[in-house]
């Protein structure tokens, strides 16, 4: 009988620690399955944040850094400035990449290094339980913003795609959601061309992936992903923000 | 070979590449900036890339990466700089992973000023970052030493796995002397089979600081312990200077310690028996140096350029058996020869402390 669906290469048999309908396993799988598809498994690089994501060290069975919070991107420029010809991705959560690793984050992009990032943005620290993110939404109820976040006092969101796509060091940016199959599918595809971006030595390349916490944003996990699609999508519009003629 | 004159910082950099050096992430800051203006030309012509990153927490991090993916790498700063670099340091320390890195100490706290200090002993020899790790930390005293320890620096942090500290101030920094370079080597840097350089075809591999289970991060933590005895043992380095006899023994690293050199000069000049030990690896301490010399030395006295922090670990070393003394400048002022002579023979020949 002919095997038509197999766990990716590129990740480990092994369960992940992450909570019941949260959204980072599939978002592992497609980024394991574009490092299988386009055939870089054995010169890939990948670099773990800290927060939820940490222990993306253990299921991605390529060689892989852990970094300190918020430095995934000055991590990732060390090893890539080494062996420009490996292929290098950071695997980042909100509070990583939008708070605590701006100045990484903005710099790495603006010198166009040529490396992949995957952000995470799920609207809240999830890890430390459940406060809020630079990407919690105004009036969202976290731990630390129990009345719902206030303009007044925290000030707006941090929309990362739209920020980093005005710099002229990165070379593709996208916002996708995994929060239904035709989605995922989307993701995939930007997830692959981000991929195809950094092995055309184009630049630096980021996909900012919309993902579900139901358990810190206190939803069953069919709910959650509702809640993604009617709040998330409305203030961080999905597509392409930036993308270089050289890929489709 | 013909010597040359070389400001400080430079002949860091120069050490550096002739030490097989050839990646460099930085951020400006006085008084180490000749620095990365030599290194930022030379790199580039040995094949080797120089980044000025966003920021110290950037350009440590940037050393975790390279040092991860198997090169010798190195970064450099002062006080304010080498502070925001603690998290990163404590990181490389708890990977086990080699670099070299430079700090020109400024006065302090705070943005304190600009001017040659050795402020940061505590910083450098007692973890500076969080969690129980060391670092190599070596101090030369001249601008030859810089190049010929620079070599011994990449060689110590390959040969443990470690990041080793060089501790210098302004006035090495920026002082031109003539120096013999010597030919230069083919450097053959040791293989790393640990480093996280895509599998290519091998096991995979990780550099990592977490050890979520309590159990293994204090296996991990022992395991650290016993190279930190080890290089205890097998690194203390020192200069011994007109030792023979000395009642009064200096006791002076860097800058301080060429300052004491005339001390010593002068009181020998005038039949005084004072000897001077120059620690070259602050940490490990030379504590090997002290016991030849505790039996004739009636006491030491210890000078720095700070508030007395090395002061703390010949107490150590001496262990009450002999009175320490000290005598310090700070904020960027320096001892005078004059005044470490006064204050020599007003210990000299006297009773207890």
């Amino acid at each position: 009988m002919k095997k038509v669906f197999t766990r990716p290469r590129s990740l480990k048999d092994i369960p992940t620690h992450y909570c019941p309908g949260c959204t980072h396993g599939i978002v592992h799988r497609l980024v394991a399955e574009v490092i299988d598809e386009l055939e870089i498994f054995d010169r890939t690089i990948g670099v773990a944040p800290v927060g939820c994501s940490v222990f993306a060290y253990n299921y991605f069975d390529c060689d892989m850094f852990q970094a300190s919070h918020g430095r995934a991107p000055a991590v990732a420029t060390g090893i890539k400035r080494v062996l420009p010809d490996r292929v290098v991705f950071t695997y980042q959560g909100d509070g990583d990449l939008a708070a605590i690793g701006t100045g990484e984050i903005v710099h790495a992009a603006a010198r166009g290094e040529k490396f992949t990032v995957i952000f995470i943005n799920n609207a809240i620290y999830a890890m430390t339980g459940g406060q809020m993110a630079p990407t919690t939404l105004l009036g969202q109820k976290t731990t630390t913003t129990p009345y719902g976040r206030d303009k007044e006092v925290n000030g707006y969101p941090v929309k990362v795609a739209e920020m980093l796509s005005v710099l002229d060091g990165t070379a593709y940016v996208a916002r996708v959601s995994v929060h239904d199959p035709a989605h995922v599918v989307k993701a995939k595809k930007a997830i692959k061309r981000a991929f195809e971006v950094q092995l055309a030595n184009l630049g630096f390349s980021i996909v900012e992936v919309l993902s579900a916490c139901p358990t810190n944003w206190g939803l069953p996990p069919a709910e959650a992903l509702k809640w993604l699609a009617e709040n998330m999508i409305p203030y961080y519009p999905l597509g392409e923000y930036k993308k270089p003629a050289e890929v489709g | 070979m013909a010597k040359i004159l070389m400001k400080g910082n430079e002949a860091i950099g120069e050490g550096a590449v002739r030490a097989g050096c050839r990646y460099f992430f930085g951020y400006p800051i006085t008084p180490q900036s000749e620095l990365p203006h030599y290194l930022a030309k030379r790199l580039p012509e040995v094949g080797g890339v120089y980044l000025q990153s966003e920021s110290e927490t950037g350009a440590i991090n940037m050393v975790y990466g390279a040092a991860g993916a198997g090169a010798r790498v190195m970064t450099s700063s002062s006080g304010p700089g080498i502070s925001l670099m603690q998290e990163g340091i404590s990181y490389l320390a708890g990977a086990e992973l080699p670099c070299v890195i430079v700090n020109m100490i400024r006065g302090g706290p705070g943005l304190g000023n600009i001017a040659p200090a050795q402020s940061d002993y505590f910083q450098a020899t007692k973890g500076g970052g969080h969690g129980d790790y060391r670092v190599i930390v070596l101090a030369p005293a001249s601008v030859q030493e810089i190049i010929d320890l620079m070599r011994v620096a990449f060689d110590l942090a390959d040969r443990y796995r470690n990041p080793v500290m060089v501790a210098g101030d302004g006035i090495l920094g920026q002082m031109m002397e003539p120096v013999e370079l010597g030919e230069e080597e083919e450097i053959q840097i040791p293989p790393r089979p640990w480093a996280a350089t895509g599998r290519m075809g091998g096991e995979k591999k990780l550099i990592n600081s977490l050890y979520i289970v309590p159990e293994e991060l204090e296996q991990h933590n022992l395991k650290l312990a016993r190279k930190y005895a080890l290089i205890t043992e097998r690194e203390q380095r020192w200069e011994e200077y007109r030792l023979g006899g000395a009642k009064l023994v200096l006791v002076a690293f860097g800058t301080a310690a060429r300052i004491c050199k005339a001390v010593v000069d002068r009181c020998r000049e005038e039949g005084l028996a004072v000897g001077l030990i120059r620690p070259i690896t602050l940490w490990p301490f030379p504590q090997k140096a002290f016991e030849p010399v505790i039996e004739e030395a009636e006491r030491f006295l210890v000078v720095e350029m700070n508030l007395g922090q090395m002061v703390e670990d010949v107490r150590l070393t001496v262990n009450g058996r002999r009175p320490v003394h000290f005598y310090g400048r700070c904020g960027g002022m320096l001892p005078v020869a004059a005044d470490v002579v006064r204050e020599v023979k007003k210990l000299y020949g006297g009773e207890g402390q």
